[in-house]
């Protein structure tokens, strides 16, 4: 019953208030109250007491009010007979749980004792942001918080390939008498040795102990200030933001001790619940979960459906008639030489892929036809040419829509468990794996899963189907020669697509399930801040989907435009935004800019002492002459409020004609990270060259010019950088 | 009548058995002895206002059927009701005003012992009244609060200020019907005015008047004793302490706290730690001190202290005759002129505090809130003093004394439900949509020797929780109800049904909530207020499934709370009748015209279990008309009944 549950979490925290304690003195004797604490690539100092309490731990004396408040959050555990309420209790231990896991965690750290090897740890902010649009968009549903082992290997790759069926990110912790689940998925070759390469196929080990449940936790939690908007602090609204948005809960594998049930009381608190393969008293009133807060399912067929259940998690499972499971957990998979059976493309052959729209009478659906060589039929390790030919047709299909259609190849093919693929148009890379063809996968399998995802992604624009793979490099040449002449149309037809060009823009509120006062207005010359969706995207959105994110925003009168405002769009943002935004400009910096849910690809911040802007991606960790790493901007930048100054954006649009052109575009970038420089220097060349500028390039600096301001402004000075010259900014 | 147990308690029977023995006159002799008892003053028909009269009309048409004045039966039953209803809320609204009494003097005189306990309540209340409170010393807000809740009794113009805390549909039917309260005083005053000979002949209008001072009682004066008590006394949370007799010790000076008010015997209970006092307690050959409370006095402290309760209402005299009672102690309302005669018997020292409550040969040491302190320890001293007097031979205390969780308000159901870091109502809200929880009930009230003691409370919690009713109980209700172990969580297991025993599982709470005293029954008012905002269960308190009972009422007091929850449109029953039947028209209005008017409506049932039955089949149209899912469970199997 309940109060053995309540019992238990109580002991628990009493247990990791009590480590936490002798930890927090050791350290204390030993580096003083200004030791430096915290954990590596978070803007969010200690992430849960960060957002719960709204302290920013920086030093081992800051971590006192922390500790101070755990304590007070401890309470007896219920009598035997005529208790006090003791779910209060519990709840609060659960707080106190998960305050003292992180502080003893940041306490390893401090040491170098954390991340254990072999296990990944603290998860970055970074992480956060680049997983923000799979976690709307439904790709990644949720993530499960496994805690313990399975009882034998069978049984572990059985609950974890449910999981991975379902893309529920499973994050893998503790153990049952010493045994670790990624100890068992390691033996069985389902998970690499390195845990970060986990993220891929979502299967994360964060860590080896109970206490190590704190990292998925303090990652869940930073979703309300990132995405949110919540403030630090303002425990209330992060709390129920993870229970009202973030579908996470927890699976305990094996015997649960009081630790466990502790950190499960945590777990509670955010809304998450807990489902056990053993028989642990249940508590199954909801509120403060959305459903059942703790219940048990001994049989492992049923247990992972009864956690989608429990939490309330949106998963489409299809199953799809070919020899291997499908899904977008698989995406991340690569296919190691030595696991290949065979390959395509890349600098092996020639391959290439190509998606035309055909008249309705010129396509059979569901035809695949298959010429030269199978993949069995081809010697360990060999290479081959491939082609793949789709051809769709559609009542309400477009030509625009032919682009879109293609780059879900990657994707679809990406899905199949033992397929790989890279690339594009003309340039793919393919592999199989051994198991693959072993399990009896075949070309024709490839053109089955084309044809099934097309008619269920895009139904609504795409009635009939069919696929032509041929590994017969004969018959390529007269199809590759009108490939590539399509490929070069389609890149002039939304190269000459300008903002004045369309009457109407679109809107992605694709966000909203997470930020839920942002909205994006995608215009060709400015494409969503995270990248994954243009205006064609856009459009070709709303037709498969008219009551969907994205829906079409008529530009209307145009208020001013050089900054960018129509009164079409103030309307529509104004409604979308649930009525915080009243107007803002596409094309400024300074004055109402777009707002940003979190997920942006970089960040445009005003360098006021250069009279310019820097630009910063998110993969960058080092510091910028801002004197804030990327993390720490980001948190200025989230959450759907206007920050002049501040403005999350694609990296497509750095070299956009539009890209703050209110404030004079282009020649106010003063610096980037080197490694964003490169990748987008060919448009930068041919940008700079446009606006007659052809030298601008090398005139931004980057981290091994300066990574201070003085550093930059010195740089500036000597290179002659023309926004030194330009209006000033403020 | 002879053969009908006095009490469904059996501490209480062992007293009442030895009071046999020794031929003590006790209420329900006199009860007897008062037989037959005026069947037109019952019927409401009697009528005592000029001196025309007195006038009866004849209840069966035989004779006259209009007073002197030409007065029916239905405007001499509406007169009287609304005299009593003016009564009641004369009683509670006066306890509101001493409490803000005395946090004026908190405020002023931060010497006379009174101190702010709750602090963050205190500045919610001031935001609630418009007082700037941010930056300023807590004594310096409490001062201009007290004064504040002062002016709501006399204000000259405006409604009251926590009515506005009614759900706005609520209001907008108050407003419509004239009945949002405004100064309390004035609603006393012009509803007595209304029953002045040769005012208002007309009942409705008189019942319409009726509810209005009743509304500024609960939303009103007890709404600020409640309120004002937990900012002074600090805010009650469940705590852990024993009841009945039993509590009562045979090696320490035992003083009973009786009454209404906590704000003399929550001194009591501070000045009973004094080491003076413990010392000189001592000095006699006593452990120590023993408080113990009766009525709602006992309910204050007990929900505040964890000072045990020995007892209710019919429990003030039993108490006696323990001859273990060295000092009864009482303030103001349900004390009996008897207990005078019978303290005399032993050596109790029998003591009024109030101004207003004295009696002819009792000791009176009057309470001055200023001098608070000290006052107290004089009281203890005399209870000291008469310690030594004890008659061992007299001396019987029954052993009996069970367990009891008590002391949740409107406000702790969101930490109860959600702890710290997740207070919410939610869980609640969520058992009540998914069909755990069929509704909420309030079983309140007093006891009354026409019915035996605790039958009807205990019979009708049994059977409410037996289908799934959580049940809120206030008063001399929940008092009998923790005797017969109702407010222990086990009880949920052993009589609830089985949604409420999972809920009651998950939240380790009893199916039957202690919520305090008589003028905590505005806490439930606002418990229903709460659970409109939590959202998924209508927008008026007319739209929950929950229902009021009084099923042993005997006070005016009960019949205004009955007014004031009918009026916030919740069904209401009570066990006896109020003295309304003499009039078909104005037990019509009651209940069933009421219920198209305020929502609310009342039923008068004696059987506690049918009377829970129509709770249920209240609760069960409500459910229907939110649309709300079944109930998950059929209801517990049925209890072996006592029955009369």
């Amino acid at each position: 019953m309940s109060r053995i549950v309540a019992a238990a979490a109580i002991r628990g925290s009493h247990e990791v208030v009590r480590l936490v304690e002798q930890e927090y003195e050791a350290a204390l004797s030993k580096y003083g109250p200004e030791g430096r604490i915290g954990f590596p690539g978070t803007a969010f100092y200690l992430p849960m007491a960060y957002a719960l309490l709204g302290v920013e731990v920086e030093t081992l004396g800051q971590m006192e009010p922390v500790l101070e408040e755990a304590r007070s959050l401890l309470s007896e555990e219920p009598t035997e007979r005529a208790w006090l309420p003791y779910l209060s209790s519990a709840l609060d231990a659960g707080i106190a749980t998960l305050l003292g896991q992180e502080m003893l965690m940041a306490l390893r750290y401090l040491d170098g004792r954390e991340p254990i090897p072999g296990w990944h740890g603290f998860i970055s902010d970074t992480i956060l942001r680049s997983l923000g649009i799979q976690l709307v968009d439904g790709r990644l549903p949720g993530f499960a918080a496994v805690i313990g082992a399975a009882p034998d290997n069978e049984t572990a790759v059985y609950v974890i390939r449910e999981l991975q069926k379902r893309n529920i990110l499973t994050f893998l912790i503790g153990n049952h008498k010493g045994r670790t689940m990624r100890d068992q998925l390691l033996e069985e070759g389902v998970i690499p040795e390195d845990p970060v390469a986990g993220w891929d196929i979502y299967i994360v080990p964060l860590g080896p102990e109970t206490h190590h449940v704190i990292y998925s936790l303090n990652w869940a939690i930073r979703g309300a200030l990132t995405f949110g908007g919540v403030r630090k602090g303002d425990w209330e609204k992060a709390l129920k933001y993870c229970k009202d948005r973030i579908f996470a809960f927890g699976l305990g594998l094996g015997d649960i001790d009081d630790l466990k049930y502790a950190s499960g009381a945590g777990a509670i608190n955010m809304g998450f619940p807990v489902i056990c393969d053993t028989p642990v008293p249940e508590i199954r009133p909801t509120g403060v979960c959305t459903y059942e807060e703790l219940v048990h399912e001994l049989d492992y067929q049923k247990l992972i459906p009864t956690c989608v259940e429990v939490r309330g998690v949106k998963v489409t499972v299809r199953e799809i008639d070919i020899p291997v499971p499908v899904a977008a957990a698989f995406e991340g998979e690569t296919v190691r030489k030595a696991d290949m059976h065979c390959e395509f493309g890349g600098k092996y052959s020639t391959c290439f892929e190509y998606l035309r729209m055909r008249d309705m009478d010129e396509v059979e659906d569901g035809k695949v036809e298959v010429n030269g060589e199978d993949f069995h039929e081809i010697e360990e390790g060999g290479a081959r040419p491939l082609s793949i030919l789709v051809e769709v047709a559609g009542r309400k299909m477009h030509q625009d829509f032919e682009p879109i259609l293609e780059r879900q190849i990657h994707t679809i093919l990406n899905h199949a468990l033992g397929v790989f693929h890279m690339g594009q148009r003309d340039m793919p890379w393919i592999r199989i794996s051994k198991d693959a063809v072993k399990a009896g996968l075949r070309l024709r399998h490839l053109g089955q899963l084309l044809i099934a995802e097309y008619h269920h992604r895009f139904g609504a624009i795409v009635d009939k189907v069919q696929v032509r793979l041929s590994t017969d490099e004969s018959e390529f040449p007269p199809l590759l020669t009108e490939a590539r002449k399509a490929y070069n149309a389609r890149d002039e037809r939304i190269a000459g697509m300008t903002d004045e060009s369309v009457d109407i823009f679109y809107s992605c509120t694709l966000c909203q399930s997470y930020a839920p006062n942002h909205v994006c207005i995608i215009s060709p010359e400015r494409l969503g801040l995270c990248g994954a969706y243009n205006w064609l995207d856009g459009r070709a959105s709303y037709e498969l989907n008219p009551a969907g994110p994205n829906q079409p925003v008529p530009k209307g009168r145009v208020i001013d435009p050089v900054k960018g405002q129509w009164e079409g769009v103030n309307e529509f943002v104004y409604q979308a935004s649930n009525k915080t935004i009243e107007r803002f400009n596409a094309y400024s910096l300074m004055e109402d800019p777009m707002t940003s849910c979190g997920c942006f690809e970089c960040i445009v911040a005003i360098v006021p002492e250069a009279n310019g802007v820097l630009v910063v991606n998110r993969e960058y960790l080092g510091m910028t002459p801002l004197g804030m790493a990327f993390t720490t901007l980001a948190g200025t930048v989230g959450g759907g409020a206007q920050t002049p100054g501040f403005l999350g954006v694609g990296r497509l649009y750095i070299t956009s004609r539009k890209f703050i052109s209110a404030e004079g575009g282009l020649p106010r970038i003063v610096w980037m990270p080197k490694e964003l420089k490169d990748a987008v220097m060919d448009r930068l060349r041919k940008r700079a060259e446009e606006i007659g500028m052809p030298d601008l390039p090398d005139k931004i600096a980057d981290e091994t010019i300066a990574e201070t301001s003085e550093d930059l402004l010195e740089h500036l000075t000597k290179v002659d950088h023309p926004a030194l010259s330009m209006e000033p900014l403020l | 009548m002879a053969q009908r147990p006095r009490t469904i308690n059996e501490a209480a029977r062992t007293m009442l058995e030895c009071a046999a023995c020794e031929g003590v006159e006790l209420a329900w002799e006199r009860l007897e002895a008062m037989q037959p008892q005026c069947g037109f003053g019952k019927l409401g028909v009697c009528c005592t206002i000029c001196a025309m009269g007195p006038c009866r009309i004849d209840p069966f048409g035989m004779g006259p059927q209009e007073g002197v004045c030409g007065a029916t039966a239905a405007t001499i039953v509406a007169r009287n009701l609304a005299r009593k209803i003016a009564s009641g809320c004369s009683a509670h609204s006066d306890h509101g005003r001493t409490v803000a009494h005395a946090l004026l003097l908190a405020a002023e005189h931060p010497e006379s012992g009174y101190r702010i306990k709750d602090e963050r309540k205190l500045r919610r209340l001031a935001e609630e009244f418009g007082i700037a409170h941010e930056g300023r010393s807590a004594e310096a807000v409490a001062k201009e609060l007290a004064e504040a809740c002062l002016g709501e009794f006399g204000k000259l113009h405006g409604e009251l200020v926590m009515a506005q805390r009614a759900p706005e549909p609520r209001k907008a039917i108050w407003r419509e019907l004239g009945i949002m309260p405004g100064a309390i005083d004035r609603e006393v005053v012009q509803l007595l005015h209304q029953t002045n000979m040769g005012v208002d002949a007309d009942a409705k209008n008189l019942l319409l008047s009726g509810m209005r001072c009743a509304l500024a009682d609960g939303w009103g004066g007890s709404m600020i004793a409640t309120d004002l008590q937990d900012v002074l006394f600090g805010s009650p949370k469940p705590l852990r302490t024993r009841t009945n007799l039993g509590v009562l010790k045979e090696d320490h000076v035992n003083v009973i706290v009786h009454g209404h008010e906590p704000v003399l015997s929550d001194m009591l209970a501070e000045a009973s730690r004094d080491p003076e006092i413990l010392a000189k307690a001592r000095e006699v050959g006593a452990q120590g001190i023993q408080l113990a409370g009766i009525c709602c006095t006992g309910n204050e402290v007990l929900m505040r202290r964890g000072i045990p309760p020995a007892g209710s209402f019919l429990h003030q005299e039993l108490a006696v005759l323990t001859g273990a009672v060295d000092a009864m102690v009482v303030d103001v309302q349900c004390w009996m002129p008897g207990l005078t005669r019978l303290a005399q018997l032993f050596h109790t020292r029998f003591i009024t505090t109030s101004p207003k409550a004295k009696h002819p040969g009792v000791e009176h040491i009057e309470f001055e809130e200023q001098r608070a302190y000290e006052i107290a320890k004089t009281i203890l001293l005399r209870a000291i003093e008469a310690f030594p007097k004890r008659d061992p031979a007299k001396i019987n205390i029954p052993k009996h004394e069970v367990d009891v969780i008590a002391g949740f308000t409107a406000e702790y159901v969101y930490t109860l439900l959600g702890g710290k870091y997740r207070p919410s109502y939610r869980p609640l809200n969520d058992a009540i949509i998914a069909g755990r929880i069929r509704g909420v009930a309030g079983v309140v009230g007093c006891e009354n020797p026409h019915l035996t003691q605790g039958w009807g409370h205990v019979e009708m919690m049994k059977e409410l929780i037996r289908n799934d009713v959580l049940v809120v109980a206030t008063g001399c209700s929940a008092l009998a109800a923790a005797r017969e172990g109702l407010l222990t969580p086990e009880a949920a297991f052993i009589h609830g049904g089985r949604g409420l025993a999972e809920v009651c599982e998950a939240v380790g709470m009893p199916p039957v909530l202690h919520v305090g005293s008589c003028v905590d029954n505005s806490r439930i008012l606002i418990a229903c207020c709460e659970i409109l905002k939590e959202g998924g269960l209508g927008s008026d308190i007319s739209d929950l499934p929950v229902a009021g009972a009084a099923p042993e009422w005997m006070s005016e007091k009960a019949i205004t709370i009955g007014f004031y929850v009918v009026a916030s449109g919740i069904f209401t029953i009570f066990g006896q009748p109020q003295p309304v039947m003499g009039s078909p028209e104005v037990r019509d209005l009651m209940c069933r015209q009421f219920e198209e008017i305020v929502g609310g409506y009342y039923a008068f049932e004696a059987d506690p279990v049918k009377a829970a039955q129509l709770m249920i089949a209240h609760m069960n149209k409500k459910r229907e008309a939110l649309k709300l899912r079944p109930m998950m469970y059929e209801p517990a199997a049925e209890m072996t009944m006592a029955s009369e």
